[in-house]
């Protein structure tokens, strides 16, 4: 199954993914692989299973088929005599707190601060002290440029701020991992540049993301590797000069053709 | 074109300030004359009425035996509320779970004792005796058989049991009643109050590792809370009067202590003003730890307070400094 010139094994290996919501199979079988410190970006049209891939991959939904590992380590379940078995809940959770995600919709806690906000996993799931904590807090307000916000409450944020907290909040936990769910999907036009500026400083920071995007410019000028996908399918991936500039699939070249 | 702008532009001469006039607002006055005038009346002739007898409510309002009956209405009220919640947290915790047992019994629960009248369930509670005459630890008659065979001596079968009408007081009987069926509308309330928590919130918190325990306990209730409180508020205020019932087991709360005292002094419409006021009292009382309580919540919403809500903080801040002066 390894491709012929990965050496190295991937940090993130998905194998004949399947996923289906009651009749509707979302994936029908991906195939992918991410290198440590590389950043993949996903593309492709709306119900393309991209986002479903994203939640697969840190078990927020349970696969039907196929396997996900993350540092050599399966997703969700163990291997056992040949066969799958399930992780309890807690063995779980031990894979995702190594997995940032931030999602569409921010979901940062409206009732906590922006210092609780990030403080709150690395305090009840790393066991960090008050003081720990807050000191990281902090290093991670300056890296993403919003120290002057520690004491604010989401809600009195613009959506880019929120994001940009969210981002943090993902980072406290120190993962190997950040997977991020069309970040700047939610954002008013002029707020997006913000975000994928952050973003964009994550990946030259060394960081291994997968990142669902409809922002091309993005793509095209940070992704290691541009993913398209259609119909719970990878239809096509490579770098993004080849990517871009010349499109092997019918339906990728239309796809580009449309959001271009 | 560039002259029309600039004649628009600037408030030009012939432009004098013009004044606004409000609208007349004559029906508004009449109704509120009228209201006013109505009500006028209806204080006169209650505060004038020589049947009211003010002087006997005066009298009675702080007797050693309605105060007494405030203190049980009080803590029955008190205990209900926060056993009813703990249990109905759990009921809604249970109904909410994906385990298909838990989810049946909640909801048998629920069904149950939202369909029993409470008049009725304090009765049943209150005659328990008939139905369980006798009421013993679980597997007693094994315990003792167990406990005879190590110590080689009879033991009395009925050493690990008692009956029933010795064990469950009439006050004890209240209490189980109320609790019960506080539990089935706090369950209810406080599942309305999680399932209006966005679905994000459980995911991302779900994603950062947090456990389902810290999710809910820290994630979920804390803003489920916002949309709990006002229903929980008029669930407390309905239990504190709702407790009245408990009269009818001549459990001495503030009603059947004026209702012992009337049955003496034949003053029954005076002494249902003393318990009236004290009801009164402690309705507000609630309503403004609600009020208190629905502020904290808030925090991190931007929500404009209403008008009653300032008035209630108003009057919780001037209690409030009369209290510490007094001190």
């Amino acid at each position: 199954m390894s491709a012929p010139s990965a050496v190295v094994e991937p940090l993130v290996r998905v194998t004949g993914v399947r996923k289906s919501f009651g009749s509707l199979e979302v994936l029908r079988g991906v195939d992918l692989a991410v290198a440590a410190g590389e950043v993949t970006c996903v593309i492709g049209p709306s119900g393309s299973g991209k986002s479903t891939l994203l939640r697969c991959i840190n078990h927020l939904e349970k696969i039907q088929g196929g396997e996900i590992s993350v540092g050599g380590q399966l997703i969700g379940y163990r291997e056992k005599n040949g066969n799958l078995h399930e992780m309890r809940d807690a063995e779980v959770r031990k894979q995702r707190a190594e997995i940032g995600m931030v999602f569409q919709s921010f979901n940062l806690f409206p009732h906590m601060s922006v210092m609780e906000n990030i403080c709150e996993a690395p305090r009840s799931v790393r066991g960090k002290s008050k003081q720990e904590a807050e000191a990281q807090a902090m290093v991670l307000l300056k890296k993403v440029g919003l120290v002057e916000k520690v004491n604010a409450y989401p809600g009195q944020l613009s959506g880019g701020q929120q994001q940009r907290i969210a981002i943090a909040r993902a980072l406290a936990m120190e993962p190997r991992l950040m997977l991020f769910d069309e970040p700047t999907s939610a954002l008013d036009p002029e707020l997006v540049g913000e975000v994928l500026d952050v973003i964009e400083a994550l990946a030259a920071s060394g960081m291994t993301m997968i990142v669902v995007t409809h922002e091309m410019g993005f793509a095209r000028r940070v992704a290691n590797k541009v993913v398209f996908m259609d119909q719970g399918l990878v239809v096509e991936e490579g770098p993004p000069e080849t990517f871009f500039g010349n499109p092997r699939e019918d339906r990728t070249r239309a796809f580009l053709r449309a959001v271009l | 074109m560039s002259v029309v702008t600039t004649q628009t532009g600037e408030p030009s001469s012939s432009q004098a300030v013009r004044k606004i006039i409000p609208m007349r607002r004559t029906g508004t006055w009449i109704t509120a004359i009228i209201v006013l005038a109505i009500s006028a009346m209806v204080i006169d002739s209650l505060a004038n009425n020589p049947n009211l007898n003010w002087a006997v409510v005066g009298q009675h309002l702080t007797a050693p035996l309605i105060l007494r009956g405030l203190w049980t209405t009080i803590w029955l009220t008190v205990v209900t509320i926060i056993i009813g919640y703990i249990l109905g947290t759990g009921l809604a915790a249970m109904r909410l779970s994906k385990n298909v047992v838990l989810n049946a019994v909640s909801w048998a629960y629920v069904w149950l004792f939202r369909s029993i009248p409470l008049l009725v369930l304090l009765l049943f509670w209150f005659n328990i005796a008939a139905i369980y005459p006798r009421i013993e630890v679980p597997f007693s008659d094994q315990l003792i058989w167990i406990a005879s065979l190590v110590s080689g001596q009879e033991i009395d079968p009925k050493a690990l049991s008692a009956p029933s009408q010795q064990l469950i007081t009439t006050m004890m009987a209240a209490l189980f009643g109320l609790i019960m069926h506080e539990a089935a509308y706090a369950a209810e309330i406080v599942r309305g109050g999680i399932l209006s928590v966005h679905h994000g919130q459980q995911e991302s918190a779900t994603a950062l590792g947090l456990s389902k325990f810290r999710i809910f306990t820290r994630i979920i209730l804390p803003q489920a809370m916002r949309s709990i409180i006002p229903a929980a508020g008029n669930s407390f205020i309905g239990m504190l009067k709702g407790t009245s019932i408990v009269s009818v087991l001549a459990v001495e709360d503030l009603l059947y202590s004026a209702q012992i005292i009337y049955n003496f002094n034949y003053h029954v419409i005076p002494l249902l003003l003393v318990a009236t006021i004290w009801y009164v009292i402690l309705t507000s009382v609630l309503s403004i730890f609600q009020y208190y309580i629905e502020r904290h919540y808030a925090r991190g919403s931007r929500s404009s307070e209403s008008p009653a809500g300032m008035a209630i903080g108003f009057v919780g801040a001037q209690v409030a400094r009369v209290l510490s002066r007094k001190q």
